[in-house]
């Protein structure tokens, strides 16, 4: 279908995209600008319907003009009075039956994407990646079993191959977004496990945001899509496996900071490769791009975030441990040197808002 | 037609529940509201079916059903759906007195099945601490047997509200229609019980 | 001094009669103003969204008050403005349309409105007793289930209430139409709106006990500890959303289906044409309302239902898109050919149709469930339904208002005023919701509070909130011709349109018994007949005879107040048992309504034909 479709891509492209303008929405964040399997796949899909849908409207919007026009009453129509007319059986079959078609034509299409998505054929082969999804309130959690690796909120994936997600929540129902890559996938909690996967064509870093209303900050709750090159993915699963989380920082402070740290945040956050815990795991935090997936990356936010994180995040699960200014200090300095791996989102050659 | 030819009607008519238009729109409405009350428990059966399984220790339905106790409710509330027939029978044949004694007894069999459910629920809290709390089947139990339960109350009231509201002045064209709702009201509830009988008793025991 | 007493008196008196009455037409009245008291809410509600949504990393509300407005904005748009709008239309009309004297069962009637009354009421009061409920109107668990506070316990005990005011009131006119038609009013001869209006009483009866059996098992879990929704005891919070959505598609139609029938009225009228292909959009109305209930899951395509459920439910939603488009295609070609005048209830039937048309567009586009994995939960699925629900069922309540309201209130709506609303409003609508559907597909997830810099987001955005009070605007100036017509416009005549059913062969305002012989229905647009062959008003089909009336009772009002304290009785014996005794004294209260009710022979009255000869029509 993607053949096929890449071939007309073009004509669409002129007859629609007039509209989309230039709408089409910033780079890595717009389901309009694909830079995935299932985000183009799902453009495409887009494209026909809105082709399809166009039609009608021409044609019913050509009918309209006209009988608005032809027929409105004229001063001195007043006591004309029209041709009270029953019906006509052969229109009403032409306009059932041409739209059954024009439907039976998107609902091919609709059914193959639909399976075509959800196929797990390939994932029963050798190295296919599965990574576990969770969702909380209002973080993100990833997994990688079959490697040990565990991140929250930057999510590393390798470009060119399908990565195969499963999909869990910890407290009430989110949705997974890459809008770039693929579609969305609800994160369920209970036993409603989700699959879905992702496969991102070029290197970059992707906006993701949480789809279902989980409560105060939802809209807060961004994550990352990192996609590098197989080698750099490989790179960065060594990279994250080997990390000590007993390693003595170099600075005195980041000393000082881990000190506190483990007195004040362990109990929640996870240094290395731990399953998810009441928070994010923040083994890497040195490579992030974001801080808590929405304030732009230095230490004087995360200052803030870690004095005030219920006026930046309402209602998220971190409050009431009262550290010191110095403590929290101390403490960004430690999280900001965490950064154990050559591969970070600024090594990334397309990265996010670099236009 | 005038009050008092509703009220003291010279002749019964054989159907006196359709003979006002007050009876007749009665009638279809009474119809109407048991269509609803079809997808009530329709959506009661559907979460009981999604939670069967979600037990909790030992309480399963396997466990916890008794069919001795389920098949002697069945039976009372099946003949009481008979017995109301009968006094339906006798309204049509204008004879107020056979009529509220058939009500009587379907009254009496009722109350002898919301007993026997009373201490269904009763034995499966004290005997087995199966509570509407213990499990998500617990609660879909309790909610769905329960609603019928409710329903089998609200139907016996009407009744005998209805028994000693008219025991003085019999049968007449106001009155007849709201028997008949009444009864009709009573089949819903036995076919209710025949559905609950099968899916929540004798799969639960056999499933 | 006495002057004042008497008028007090006076007020009082007229209250009281409101409070008490079973006149469909004062019910309408009631479900008119209280509906649009609710729409004014609602309508601040949308304002303060957009002012918030207005430029990137906004703070003009809180992120909590946020999720207060956007559910408390959906329940109160759907339930208790669009809800009873459209009750008000049907109560006002279909009466009259089918000549009948009353509906089936005017006490029941009355008991609607109070429930629906007391139902929203008591929602609302919510934002005064620590926070309206925050979970998006379709309430999912277990968002909703841990929500802290008892915002949701209002959400679960108002629509309980509300729903079942609703559910009744679908009743009463399932019956009436089944059974009060005049004779010769065969089904086939029914006009539209009374079939619609038929319709969607059916999809009522059908749809909303799936959402009492929800609210229900919420309730359960919130107050009494129940594990339906809870996944850690083996609950399912899969199971609210069906049957919200068994509920919540049907819904949509419920709300849609009566304007489709206004608008084929309106149009016939104002074309001077009989409707074009009438059984074909009989028929399509009923297809519409069947297909309705096979397609809840296409709210839930990324619930993770898998393909084969989701395929199943793309095709059948798409099939909705055929009896809709049979729909549009008999419009325009009822109006082809024919005289066509634009009064502003024709105007905002005419923009109605494009409008309508590009909803259902992306309608059809949302059906496609792969497609829908984008579309989910975005700004695109926001700019859909309003296009369907604004563009459809406002622009419907806003034409259906202009062309009846001589008949609720004995005066035409001022024409320039009306086309004065309608114009910012209408320019407002698509600068609002068209530019939503990009915003959507460019990255925004609907229920966002806020957005970033930096995201392409702020200038879309910034359209729709200028285009949200170009509406407001529309609104106020509507609001206006209303007290306009009130003081200055002269009485009108029973048939002000040139109309074609029976409701126009009486006088406008009807007299309390609306017809004083029943009428004898000889074709389908009866009064159009008549006016054909040369006749003035309709031909009785009875020689003139007493009426019989029912009697007006405060019961409904009770019984419906006793609910409201239960209610809260039940928010807040979570808190303290001793609410309990508000749940046993309006239960009671309730329960011995009901039962004096029961009891208590009410055989209604008789108006004696010497009275109506004597009086005439204009007694009132």
């Amino acid at each position: 279908m993607i053949g096929l479709m890449g071939k007309l891509r073009p004509v669409f492209i002129f007859s629609v995209l007039a509209l989309f303008l230039a709408g089409c929405g910033e780079e890595n964040l717009s389901a309009l600008k694909p830079k995935g399997y299932g985000a183009e796949l799902l453009l495409d899909l887009m494209m026909i319907s809105i082709a399809i849908m166009l039609f009608v409207f021409v044609i019913v919007m050509a009918i309209y003009t006209f009988v608005l026009i032809r027929y409105r009453r004229k001063k001195g129509e007043e006591d004309f009075i029209p041709k009270q007319t029953e019906g006509n059986k052969s229109l009403e079959i032409i306009w059932t039956v041409i739209p059954i078609l024009l439907l039976l034509i998107l609902a091919v299409p609709t059914v193959q994407a639909t399976f075509d998505l959800a196929d797990e054929q390939p994932r029963s082969e050798d190295g296919s990646i599965t990574i576990e999804v969770t969702g909380n309130q209002y973080w993100w959690h990833f997994n990688y079993p079959d490697q040990e690796v565990s991140t929250s909120q930057d999510l590393y994936i390798p470009t060119g191959e399908r990565v195969y997600l499963d999909m869990t929540s910890s407290d009430v129902i989110h949705s997974f977004w890459v809008p770039s890559i693929a579609g969305k996938m609800d994160t369920n909690p209970g036993g409603n496990e989700n699959t879905m996967y992702l496969e991102a064509y070029e290197e970059g870093v992707y906006w993701g945001h949480c789809a279902e209303l989980c409560g105060p900050s939802h809209s807060l709750m961004d994550f990352r899509v990192v996609a590098v090159s197989s080698e750099e993915y490989d790179q960065w699963i060594s990279d994250m496996q080997n990390i000590d989380a007993e390693a003595t920082p170099e600075t005195a402070s980041a000393q000082d900071g881990k000190a506190a740290f483990e007195n004040s945040c362990m109990g929640c956050h996870a240094i290395g490769n731990s399953p998810a815990g009441v928070g994010p795991n923040l083994s890497n935090f040195g490579n992030r791009t974001k801080i808590a997936g929405i304030l732009d990356y230095n230490k004087e936010n995360l200052v803030d975030w870690i004095m005030n994180p219920d006026e930046i995040k309402p209602g998220n699960k971190m409050q009431g441990y009262n550290v010191s200014e110095e403590e929290a200090q101390q403490i960004a300095d430690y999280l900001m040197q965490l950064d154990h791996t050559e591969v970070t989102p600024e090594t990334v050659s397309n990265s996010s808002g670099e236009e | 037609m005038s009050q008092e030819d509703i009220l003291n009607p010279k002749q019964m008519p054989s159907d006196p529940e359709k003979a006002t238009p007050e009876g007749k729109n009665k009638f279809v409405g009474f119809w109407m509201f048991l269509g609803g009350e079809t997808v009530l428990f329709a959506s009661l059966f559907g979460t009981y079916l999604a939670l069967v399984r979600s037990t909790s220790g030992e309480n399963t339905p396997e466990n916890l059903f008794g069919l001795e106790l389920v098949f002697i409710m069945t039976m009372l509330l099946l003949t009481s759906s008979l017995t109301s027939v009968y006094a339906m029978y006798h309204m049509k044949n204008n004879d107020f007195k056979k009529m509220q004694l058939w009500l009587g007894i379907t009254v009496v069999l009722g109350l002898g099945f919301l007993g026997c459910e009373i201490y269904e629920f009763y034995h499966y809290i004290h005997e087995y601490g199966f509570t509407f709390r213990s499990s998500a089947f617990g609660s879909a139990f309790y909610t769905l047997v329960g609603f019928h339960g409710g329903h089998v109350v609200f139907g016996l009231s009407w009744f005998i509200a209805l028994m000693l509201r008219n025991r003085k002045r019999g049968l007449n064209l106001y009155n007849a229609p709201k028997y008949y709702i009444a009864s009709l009201y009573w089949h819903f509830i036995d076919v209710v019980w025949v559905f609950i009988f099968t899916v929540v008793y004798l799969l639960g025991k056999v499933g | 001094m006495s002057n004042a007493i008497a008028q007090q008196r006076g007020l009082a008196a007229a209250i009281w009669d409101y409070m008490t009455t079973v006149d469909h037409k004062k019910i309408a009245h009631l479900y008119l103003v209280s509906g649009g008291l609710f729409f004014l809410i609602g309508g601040l509600e949308a304002m303060i969204i957009r002012i918030q949504l207005m430029k990137p990393d906004n703070d003009f509300i809180s992120a909590g008050l946020y999720n207060e407005m956007i559910t408390m904005h959906g329940t109160t748009m759907i339930f208790l403005a669009a809800m009873p709008i459209i009750f008000a239309l049907m109560n006002a009309v279909v009466p009259l349309q089918i000549g009948a004297r009353d509906v089936a069962f005017p006490f029941l009637n009355s008991l609607g409105f109070w429930l629906f009354l007391f139902g929203g009421l008591l929602l609302n009061v919510s934002w005064f007793t620590g926070g309206a409920p925050d979970a998006g109107w379709t309430n999912y668990a277990p968002l909703s289930t841990t929500s802290p506070g008892h915002g949701i316990d209002y959400y679960v005990m108002g629509l309980q209430i509300s729903g079942a005011g609703t559910l009744i009131g679908g009743i009463n006119f399932l019956v009436t139409i089944i059974n009060m038609r005049a004779p010769g009013m065969t089904y086939m001869r029914m006009p539209l709106f009374t079939w619609t209006s038929f319709i969607t009483s059916t999809l009522i009866l059908f749809a909303f006990p799936a959402l009492t059996v929800g609210l229900f098992l919420m309730m359960f879990d919130r107050m009494f500890g129940s594990a339906f929704f809870d996944v850690t005891a083996g609950g399912n919070e899969i199971i609210w959303e069906h049957l919200f959505w068994i509920f919540g598609h049907p819904e949509v139609y419920i709300l849609i289906l009566p304007l489709f029938g206004a608008f084929s009225d309106i149009i016939s009228t104002f074309s001077k044409k009989r409707l074009f292909g009438y059984s074909a959009m009989v028929f399509a109305t009923v297809l519409i309302g069947f297909l309705g209930f096979m397609v809840w899951a296409h709210h839930m395509f990324t619930v993770g239902l898998g393909p084969i459920a989701n395929s199943i439910f793309a095709v059948s939603t798409m099939a909705i898109a055929v009896p809709t488009g049979i729909k549009i295609f008999n419009w325009l070609f009822t109006m082809w050919g024919g005289s066509i005048k634009m009064s502003a209830a024709m105007l905002w039937t005419v923009a109605f149709i494009p409008s309508f048309t590009i909803g259902g567009m992306t309608g059809v586009m949302l059906a496609s469930a792969a497609a829908d994995y984008q579309y989910h939960d975005t700004y695109f699925v926001v700019g859909h339904f309003h296009y369907v629900i604004v563009g459809g069922v406002v622009f419907g309540i806003f034409a259906a208002l202009h062309y009846w309201w001589p008949k609720m209130f004995g005066k035409v709506l001022n024409e320039k005023l009306g086309h004065w609303a309608f114009w910012p409003f209408f320019i407002g609508f698509h600068l609002t919701f068209f530019i939503q559907h990009f915003l959507g597909l460019m990255g925004m997830p609907r229920r966002y509070w806020t957005y970033f810099e930096g995201q392409s987001l702020a200038t879309g955005n910034m359209i729709s909130t200028v285009g949200a009070f170009f509406m407001a605007l529309g609104t106020l100036i509507f609001l206006y011709n209303v007290v306009y017509t009130a003081i200055k416009e002269p009485r009108a005549s029973a048939d002000p349109w040139d109309g074609r059913t029976l409701e126009w062969s009486i006088p406008s305002t009807p007299p309390f018994y609306n017809f004083k012989q029943t009428p004898l229905v000889r074709g389908l647009d009866p009064l159009w007949i008549e006016k054909m062959e040369g006749r003035k008003g309709i031909t009785p089909a009875e020689p003139l005879g007493d009426i019989h009336m029912p009697n007006g009772s405060i019961l409904p009002f009770l019984m419906s107040f006793g609910l409201f304290i239960a209610g809260f009785g039940f928010i807040y014996q979570v808190d303290h048992n001793a609410w309990f005794i508000a749940v046993a004294v309006g239960m009671g209260l309730t329960l011995g309504s009901m039962l004096t009710r029961s009891l208590k022979d009410d055989l209604g009255y008789h108006i004696h034909k010497e009275d109506l000869i004597e009086k005439g029509e204009g007694k009132e």
